[in-house]
């Protein structure tokens, strides 16, 4: 497609406009995602300028301050007392004496425990009767634990120092200027006001904190050391190894057994080769089966939508194990094939081999996916306007040109973000192969209990719950995260749905 | 009326196409039927409890739920996963609404980093967390047989993330609305509570609807986190066990019972709430 001038493109009908800019977003792909890869190491800079910023920050307030503003730095609040704001004043002083508290009683031993995640082991002897006697010593994984929520508590206690600081500044300016700063009063009311967002933000962001934020770096750590089955606290000590599990994962481990990195390739393999199809295959297969419900003429549109619908419904531990039984061995299906209708003699194994589990699980994900994307793409189809269908049957096009021109670009484009909310989300998807397969059928050619319809995500689970081998759970947690990561940046930076979010007030 | 007529004067290709629509679609439905179909006789069936290679019950009888309700511990399975997604219905709905009112409405320092940091630990596989989470939640007591209130937290905590839907609603409300009220001397929390909550209504109980159901569905966190206690089993984790080599035999039927138990309420009230369902994963799927 050639490109036209502003004049050109202004001068075209709109819809015309829209599948001129359609047209273009394809033609312009392989460029944006050559401007992504310059953008990472301009993020890292950025990262650098704004740490730089918050030093230089804090150098100017030091600087510009007088000497209530100073104390300030060493007594929190202390500026504050003086300045008409008591209330600020108590908040920041009593924050200031827990930590001290904190750390002085707790706090530093919890730290220092983080070099090497305990010395002594538990000790199991027998006393004078023969029975065991176990002395509890100390236990990494505890002494890792509260390391990471000291470090999270050391975190937030230097931010709130840094603003402590910055109120100072800001209120030492205003008493120059001859205005009064803002009572305790004030603060609570602003708080269902303009800084309506704190009140509004503090309870979710504390949740995700706890429930993620910290786990999440709690795991990355664990990916450094080697906590598995053989080092279990409380009973044994693990420690830090370095890049150990990694070379594990992607090469090869310190004996030169390869074994993990080959299973780790095939599964990754699986998962991408998984992800695309079933993504693709729903997206395609229920944008069909919308595009014949919604056709006009048809009757009882309703009835189909609805039963369709319903299976969204029902729980996918009900469906998806009943499903799973259905096709097994003793199953319905085999049992009226070869009983009842005699094609078979034997039972067929869908779970059994790679491939036919493999073709199966995508299949009955099929089940599972129609209905949501038959569902979005209704939504979508009723959107498209339909003169652009009516000029294009008067141009003369046959039905499956008008789908190939029309229907398909506007679909891509609507919900380009979808497709990548689903595909990672595929990625990742649990509950389809776990309650269907549970990663079967295991093979021996795979290492840590992994079977051939597992995904990382399922092999991760396995790994922890049944193998109790986090080192590698956490290695190949962050892995997925890598490669999710990848392909959402080069996404979102190709997709033109993605940006300007102000667009739609 | 002109309409009809042109219908039928097309060339009979049209109407082939249809006849095979029709096919297909009444096909299709079949397939998506027959697994409901085959829970709601095998739940019913009285003969023999384990798998059998026909389809229709030999005799009918209510043996199943009676076995479930006297010999097994199945209703308290169900009273969890009730009070938790009761729990979680009121808990994440809030949580997800204020994140979403904030973001889409509120222009502050660092709402960007927040957006950016939130799909960012999207991103990092949510079993991943859940294994330290576990060891938090220990530290509290909060595993196996307290596990109603450890799930019910784990569920509400990290909700936050999940608010795309309801901010794309609320970008679509027009901001001039909340000026005009402000300037009238409203405040941003009433201006929430009054202005925007009544025109969201969809929204809500689209979020409150998933908020609900999603812990009836969901068996990873709640089998890590009940792991070893029986009693503190949701119903996912509880009916699952007994379709494994030792347990099926005995308890298939049962199992079809139990997950028709589950699944006639909230199938109920999904059919209900369709509507808001419909809405929220279309709007949520185009604006992204």
């Amino acid at each position: 497609m050639s490109r036209l001038s502003e004049l050109e493109y202004l001068g075209l009908p709109p819809m015309k406009r829209k599948l001129y800019d359609i047209g273009q977003f394809f033609v312009n792909l392989p460029l944006k995602i050559l401007n992504i890869l310059k953008q990472i190491p301009l993020g890292i800079w950025k990262g650098i300028c704004a740490v730089g910023r918050f030093f230089a920050s804090i150098g100017k307030i030091f600087a510009e301050g007088d000497w209530k503003t100073r104390i300030s730095f060493l007594i929190m609040g202390f500026g504050q007392f003086f300045r008409h704001q008591i209330g600020r004043g108590i908040i920041f002083l009593g924050m200031e004496s827990l930590f001290v508290w904190f750390m002085a009683v707790m706090g530093g031993g919890y730290l220092a425990g983080l070099g090497n995640l305990g010395e002594q082991a538990t000790i199991k002897t027998l006393n004078d009767y023969g029975l065991e006697v176990v002395t509890y010593k100390d236990n990494s994984l505890k002494i890792l634990l509260y390391g990471v929520l000291t470090i999270f508590i050391i975190a937030g206690f230097i931010w709130t120092w840094y603003i402590n600081i910055k109120q100072n500044h800001v209120a030492q300016k205003l008493i120059e200027k001859g205005v009064r700063p803002k009572s305790f009063k004030n603060d609570l009311k602003s708080l269902a006001d303009e800084q309506y967002y704190k009140t509004l933000l503090a309870v979710p962001l504390l949740g995700i904190t706890v429930f993620t934020i910290i786990p999440i770096f709690f795991m990355i750590l664990i990916a450094f050391t080697n906590y598995d089955y053989s080092h279990l606290p409380p009973d044994k000590l693990f420690g830090w190894v370095g890049w150990d599990n990694f070379r594990t994962i992607l090469a090869a481990d310190a004996s030169g057994n390869d074994k993990f990195a080959y299973t780790f390739r095939e599964i990754l393999i699986w998962t991408m080769i998984w992800a695309l199809v079933a993504t693709f295959s729903n997206y395609f297969l229920g944008m069909f089966v919308a595009m014949c419900i919604n056709r006009k003429g048809i009757k009882f549109k309703k009835v189909f939508r609805t039963v369709l619908v319903m299976t969204i419904a029902v729980p996918q531990f009900v469906s998806l194990l009943l499903v799973s039984k259905m096709f097994s061995n003793e199953g319905i299906v085999n049992g009226i094939l070869r009983e009842h209708l005699g094609w078979i003699t034997e039972n067929i194994g869908f779970w059994t081999t790679q491939d036919m589990a493999r073709i199966m699980v995508l299949a009955v994900n099929l089940w599972v996916g129609i209905p949501y994307l038959m569902l979005i793409a209704t939504g979508v189809l009723m959107n498209i306007p339909g003169d652009i269908y009516e000029s294009a049957r008067i141009d003369g096009a046959s039905g499956f040109k008008q789908f190939t021109k029309i229907t398909l670009p506007y679909m891509l484009f609507v919900t380009g973000p979808y497709l990548l909310t689903s595909f990672t989300a595929n990625i990742n998807n649990f509950n389809v192969i776990y309650l269907l397969t549970a990663g079967a059928p295991k093979t021996m050619a795979y290492e840590g209990g992994a079977g051939g319809t597992d995904l990382l995500i399922t092999w991760l689970y396995s790994l922890t719950v049944t193998n109790n081998d986090y080192k590698i759970a956490a290695v190949i947690g962050i892995l997925v995260f890598v490669v999710v990561a990848v392909i959402s940046l080069i996404v979102y930076n190709v997709s033109p749905a993605m940006k300007n979010e102000e667009d739609f007030q | 009326m002109s309409e009809k007529k042109k219908y039928r004067s097309k060339s009979g290709r049209e109407r082939v196409t249809r006849i095979l629509i029709y096919i297909f679609l009444t096909a299709l439905c079949l397939i998506w039927l027959i697994p409901f179909i085959y829970l709601v006789f095998q739940a019913f069936r009285g003969e023999s409890r384990s798998m059998v290679t026909y389809i229709f019950p030999k005799e009918w009888s209510f043996d199943n739920f009676i076995f479930l309700s006297t010999k097994t511990p199945f209703w308290s399975w169900y009273l969890n996963t009730f009070i938790i997604a009761l729990f979680n219905a009121v808990l994440q709905s809030a949580i997800v609404l204020c994140v979403a009112y904030a973001l889409s409405r509120m222009r502050f320092k660092g709402r960007k980093f927040i957006m950016n940091l939130m799909l960012v630990l999207g991103m990092f596989p949510g079993f991943l967390s859940m294994i330290a989470t576990y060891f938090i939640l220990k530290l509290f007591g909060l595993t196996s047989e307290n596990s109603v209130p450890g799930l019910i937290i784990v569920y509400a905590a990290s909700s936050g993330m999940g608010y795309y839907i309801a901010k794309g609603f609320f970008d679509t409300i027009p901001r001039s609305l909340d000026e005009a009220a402000r300037i009238d001397g409203a405040s941003r929390a009433r201006v929430f509570f009054c202005i925007i909550m009544p025109m969201a209504k969809p929204i809500i109980i689209y979020t409150i609807m998933m908020a609900f159901m999603a812990p009836w569905g969901d068996f990873m966190y709640a089998s890590l986190i009940t792991f070893g206690h029986e009693e503190a089993y949701n119903v996912a984790v509880g009916l699952y066990k007994w379709l494994d080599k030792e347990h099926i035999s005995n308890y298939f039927t049962i199992f079809c019972a139990g997950g028709l138990l589950v699944s006639i309420p909230i199938t109920a009230l999904f059919m209900a709430l369709q509507k808001y369902y419909v809405e929220g994963v279309t709007g949520g799927a185009v604006k992204g």
